[in-house]
């Protein structure tokens, strides 16, 4: 898994490219708690995000919670398969998905 | 069918994923399902990591086992650890907000709800948990 972040005027999109999983979601989870921080809102793009575990879920629902606090979370380029994970665990009401 | 025997370590995951995926690769499974397996073999066997042999290493043998046409696939995990139902947990209700949401519990929902059954029993001081997936 690699992640770039891109911080404009307050607002930092996140790209994660690769697996989420067990042995890759603690880097992801540091990653997302630094940005908490340094942004008001924050935009996680999903485009090159091959595979999502609940470990990854997880690291989601954490940020969603803290993130809707501030300007919000929104997640972009979410694949078909990708988001029928998201149904099944009701994650598509929870979380903001453009 | 295929067997892997491996140290019940997370770190290990990696490994007991690509054995998995080489099954499902040679019997032509469709990249969703096997997706959907992958997240289902992680959630089983970290638990066993976690859970089945407290502060020693112990073995986790995976099995997996293609049969039929259309194709469907028994993926079987044993454990000499601790007896422990994973199955047994309450499902997590995941109609609640994000503020009422717990963290964790959404492991065992997701492998549930993704495979077509999943069998557990303890039989002769072994852990013994199957999931079936057809295409």
């Amino acid at each position: 898994m690699e992640i770039r972040k891109v911080n404009n005027a307050g607002k930092m999109t996140v790209s994660i490219s690769g697996r989420v999983d067990t042995t890759t979601a603690p880097a992801l989870e540091t990653e997302l708690k630094e940005s908490f921080n340094e942004c008001e809102a924050l935009v996680i793009d999903f485009t090159d995000v091959e595979y999502i575990s609940s470990a990854g879920l997880r690291v989601l629902l954490s940020a969603q919670k803290v993130m809707g606090k501030k300007g919000g979370m929104t997640l972009i380029n979410v694949s078909d398969d990708i988001m029928e994970i998201f149904e099944v665990t009701g994650f598509t009401d929870i979380l903001t998905i453009e | 069918m295929k067997e892997l025997k491996i140290t019940a370590l997370t770190e290990n995951l990696p490994q007991v994923l690509a054995f998995v995926d080489e099954q499902l690769e040679a019997a032509d499974c469709p990249m969703k399902v096997q997706m959907q397996i992958e997240i289902a073999v992680e959630e089983i066997f970290v638990n066993i990591a976690h859970y089945a042999y407290e502060d020693e290493d112990g073995i986790a043998a995976i099995r997996v086992d293609v049969q039929g046409q259309p194709p469907s696939a028994d993926i079987t995990f044993i454990d000499s650890g601790v007896p422990y139902d994973p199955l047994a947990k309450t499902d997590p209700d995941v109609t609640l907000s994000a503020e009422e949401r717990q963290i964790g519990g959404l492991g065992i929902f997701l492998v549930k709800k993704s495979m077509d059954d999943v069998i557990y029993e303890y039989s002769d001081g072994q852990n013994i948990l199957t999931l079936k997936k057809g295409w």
